[in-house]
């Protein structure tokens, strides 16, 4: 096997993003989302990150893009009656993409190791050892996100309430 | 000694003014004139005890310390005072002769609306001019130096409403500026030169420096000109005239008695400095003799009763720089100190005229006073006898011991002293005449409510002419089997002067050629002013030239316009109109409308489309990541 | 689990980072070109994700816990913007009838 599954995992990364992008169909994206999502996935257990790939399943593809796909439903959206941007608009985009991405790793390549990624502590992305760090060194930051987490149900809850009419 | 409480002595003026000014509203006439006069009267005896402590101590020079008032780096200047037999006899003239003024203006002020602030500011001046007589150094001397400055600002402005009395005080204050930016340089430079400021430091250090050293000089002229301005000397005399508007008081105490002595003060305070700067010497001395001359030359042809004395004071302060600038230190702080006497008293009397004649100056309408005010026309005339020279009182003595030492530094000078003195004796004659003889020249309504002051205005009066007649005998020469006591008192405070070195037949005919131009004056006087009953033309009537030209003060008012003023004008109308008004506004002008212009295009950027942003945005990050590629990884 | 993690071994950083700017970009090319706003918050999600991944593959590099404890925050992140960001677009979709972000163009002067 090798270091082939990487690399196959990523190719599909990457042909499942770009579906992404340029799927007519709202829903057929959400969906091509998911699957790169699970790619990311299978990266994350690569990596030997067992949490994150954990968490990453269930809270990306498991919360967000049901609520993605909710949305999407609610709103009737389903229909591939989005306006085609204009093709001199396109082709920037695509041109700018393209220079990102080559100044990107151009400005990555003088940092960049190119040394083999070696796991030294295989225990590192368990549950365990995450658990400690959390609840140890990023004890505040943690209870500070739950409060994040707090105030955007608030405002969510706050933003989609119908407005009374107030002398009704 | 005592010196712990020598703060009290300036703290008490202050707390009158404190008391005074904050009460101006509130406080009765009678608690006010008590409260004022009384802080200077405390004063005054503090300063008699410290006298006879100093006299009957050996040690004749003490410092008070009380703090570092400013500390940095080299730069120490503490907060301190120096009491010496100079500075004694100062305070003594201060707040005896502040005392006396300020019990007459319980009386003369009476009627006034602004009562209590006139007594606030007297007080206030009367502490201003203690701290620049106590001060060790010269920025102690020259915040009170400023102070008095302040307060005379006031005081001259003091009946602010009428706009010409307002821009008199401005032109004193303007003009002392001058002055007190050559003072400040002066000190600037001696700090440069010594490392410190303090009296006790500084003189015994250019003591050590060569005659004639040319730092020295510079130093010695630059305070010279503060000197100039403070005391009212030319080219920077203008002001002292005018300075006459303020209230009749003010003019005795500030423009007669203290304020403008405050120049001969510091250069006889400093007289180790100007002693080693024999150019300076020079400037002083002929400065101060020009000065003499020009204003009793003036003096000759003034009507305004207090004109005449605001030109003679100019005129006497000549007559001390003469002194000073000749090497007779002690004489002129001795001609200081009769002149205090004599011209608070005249000052104090042209007052009592003015108030019994309910504010008529002009003596064009006065004459024939004798008789109706008695004490005043003693008094004053004690006190021009004073002035005119004539043994045995005061005036003779001081004016004399500054004469016979500018003979002997330069015939020239005598020659100068005597004429001025000629003249000094002329006009104050004149004065006394054209007010007190002759026939009432005013209304018939005035003449009938012409009366004697109250008492509280007639006893300075008294005291005062007391002074002035026997003020002399503290400095008696050795000509007349004296011992100079002030002389010798001022040693203790390093003041020394020269040697006489004219033998007593020559000081004995000095003094007899003045003594006879002075009663030749008189005679003069008396033949044209009472004998012909001679009075001055009203101001259109034609006149001779040479008249014109005393009465127009030499136009030195107008050539200041024409000369500084005007030019001065243009080039701040030039600023205004071209440099302000054109560049400078449309510099700003122009970058407002720059930015205007600019943003009214720029503003279209702004189209509102969201993914235009976005891609501007994408433009920048790619921008920025190949920045760093290139230019800086 | 270690025997998949064996097979990993000897993939170079190097290589990481070429993926994740890759995804990275192509988040951006569809932010870029697509005017479906819900479209457009699901590109950026995929930026967060290739950032994330970046982040755990440099803590095992450096064998520090911290980039994946990041991670986690990051997702939490993303969970909360989500929820506002959708709720936004309802809003949005409500008054306009629309999610084309072209009729948002008020956003301006």
């Amino acid at each position: 096997m090798g270091t082939s599954v990487f690399y196959f995992v990523a190719t599909l990364s990457v042909f499942f993003a770009l579906m992404v992008v340029f799927a007519k169909n709202p829903i057929h994206s959400v969906l091509y989302l998911i699957l790169t999502f699970f790619t990311f996935t299978v990266h994350y257990v690569l990596l030997n990150a067992q949490f994150l790939a954990v968490v990453n399943f269930i809270v990306y593809m498991g919360a967000i893009m049901v609520l993605f796909l909710f949305v999407l439903m609610l709103l009737n959206l389903n229909k591939e009656n989005e306006p085609n941007k204009s093709a001199l608009l396109r082709i920037v985009g695509v041109i700018a993409g393209g220079c990102l991405v080559v100044t990107l790793i151009g400005s990555l390549k003088s940092v960049a190791i190119t040394s083999p990624l070696v796991l030294k502590n295989p225990s590192l992305g368990l549950v365990e050892n995450l658990g400690k760090e959390l609840f140890g060194k990023f004890m505040l930051p943690f209870e500070l996100s739950s409060l994040l987490l707090l105030s955007a149900m608030v405002g969510a809850v706050l933003l989609t309430k119908k407005e009374e009419k107030t002398n009704g | 000694m005592i010196t712990s409480l020598l703060w009290l002595i300036p703290i008490l003026p202050l707390l009158g003014f404190v008391i005074n000014g904050l009460g101006r509203n509130t406080l009765s006439k009678g608690a006010v004139g008590v409260i004022g006069s009384g802080v200077v009267l405390a004063s005054f005896i503090l300063s008699v005890c410290f006298f006879f402590e100093l006299s009957s101590s050996v040690e004749k020079q003490f410092t008070v310390n009380f703090f570092d008032w400013i500390s940095v780096g080299d730069l120490k200047i503490p907060l301190s005072f120096l009491y010496d037999p100079l500075s004694a006899i100062m305070l003594l003239i201060i707040t005896g002769i502040g005392f006396l003024i300020h019990i007459y203006s319980t009386a003369y002020m009476h009627e006034d609306a602004g009562f209590g602030k006139f007594f606030a500011y007297l007080n206030l001046f009367i502490f201003f001019m203690l701290i620049l007589v106590l001060g060790s150094n010269y920025i102690v001397m020259f915040i009170g130096w400023e102070g008095v400055g302040l307060c005379s600002y006031l005081l001259i402005g003091f009946w602010f409403t009428n706009s010409n009395y307002a821009s008199a005080a401005k032109k004193a204050f303007v003009m002392n500026r001058i002055g007190d930016l050559g003072f400040l340089l002066g000190v600037f430079l001696m700090f440069q030169v010594f490392g410190s400021l303090e009296f006790a430091k500084v003189f015994p250090q250019s003591a050590n420096m060569l005659q004639g050293n040319d730092t020295i000089t510079i130093i010695a002229i630059l305070l010279f000109i503060g000197a100039c301005g403070k005391s009212a000397q030319l080219p920077l005399f203008t002001w002292l005239p005018d300075a006459m508007a303020g209230p009749t008081p003010v003019s005795a105490l500030i423009h007669a008695a203290t304020m403008v002595t405050a120049g001969i003060y510091m250069i006889a305070r400093s007289s180790v400095v100007f002693d080693l700067a024999p150019i300076a010497q020079n400037i002083i001395a002929i400065v101060g003799a020009a000065t003499a001359l020009v204003a009793a030359l003036i003096a000759l042809t003034q009507t305004d009763i207090k004109k005449v004395l605001a030109y003679s004071t100019v005129s006497q302060l000549g007559y001390m720089f003469l002194g000073l600038g000749v090497g007779a230190y002690t004489g002129s702080f001795f001609h200081v100190l009769t002149h205090a006497f004599f011209k608070a008293l005249l000052f104090l009397g042209a007052g009592a005229v003015i108030h019994s004649l309910h504010h008529e100056q002009d003596m064009r309408h006065m004459g024939g006073l004798k008789a109706k005010l008695k004490t005043t026309f003693a008094t004053m005339m004690v006190g021009t006898i004073a002035i005119a020279g004539l043994p045995p009182f005061s005036g003779f003595f001081s004016k004399d011991e500054i004469l016979a030492h500018a003979y002997q530094f330069s015939p020239v000078l005598w020659g100068v002293g005597v004429l001025t003195a000629f003249l000094t004796a002329f006009y104050m004659f004149r004065m006394m005449f054209l007010t007190f003889y002759g026939k009432f020249r005013g209304s018939h309504h005035t003449e009938e409510h012409i009366h004697e002051s109250p008492k509280s205005m007639t006893i300075p009066l008294v005291v005062l002419a007391i002074l002035a007649a026997f003020g002399g005998l503290l400095n008696i020469p050795h000509v007349f089997g004296g011992n100079e006591w002030l002389a010798h008192w001022l040693t203790g405070a390093k003041v020394t002067q020269n040697h006489l070195e004219l033998d007593h037949t020559t000081e004995f005919t000095l003094m007899a050629v003045s003594v006879l131009a002075a009663i030749v004056a008189i005679l003069l006087a008396y033949s044209k002013y009472v004998k012909k009953a001679d009075i001055p033309v009203a101001d259109e009537a034609p006149r001779t030239a040479l008249e014109k030209l005393s009465y127009k003060k030499f136009y030195l008012d107008e050539i200041y316009d024409t000369v500084i003023r005007k030019p001065l004008d243009a080039f701040s109308n030039f600023f205004y109109k071209i440099i302000d008004n054109k560049v400078i506004d449309g510099l700003v002008n122009g970058l407002g409308w720059t930015t205007n212009e600019g943003s009214k295009s720029l503003r279209l950027l702004q189209s509102g489309n969201v993914g235009y942003y976005i891609i501007m945005m994408v433009v920048g990050i790619v921008a920025l990541l190949a920045y760093t590629y290139w230019f800086i990884a | 689990m270690g025997s998949i993690f064996e097979n990993m071994q000897g993939v170079p950083l190097n290589h990481y980072i070429w993926f994740c700017a890759i995804i990275f970009t192509i988040g951006v090319i569809g932010v870029l070109v697509r005017r479906n706003a819900i479209i457009i918050f699901m590109s950026v999600e995929l930026m967060l994700n290739a950032v994330n991944l970046l982040l755990a593959a440099f803590s095992v590099h450096h064998n520090d816990a911290s980039g994946q404890v990041f991670v986690f925050f990051i997702m939490a992140l993303a969970a909360a913007e989500v929820a506002v960001g959708l709720s936004i677009i309802v809003m949005v979709y409500r008054n306009t009838q629309s999610i084309d972000i072209n009729v948002l163009n008020r956003l301006k002067w």
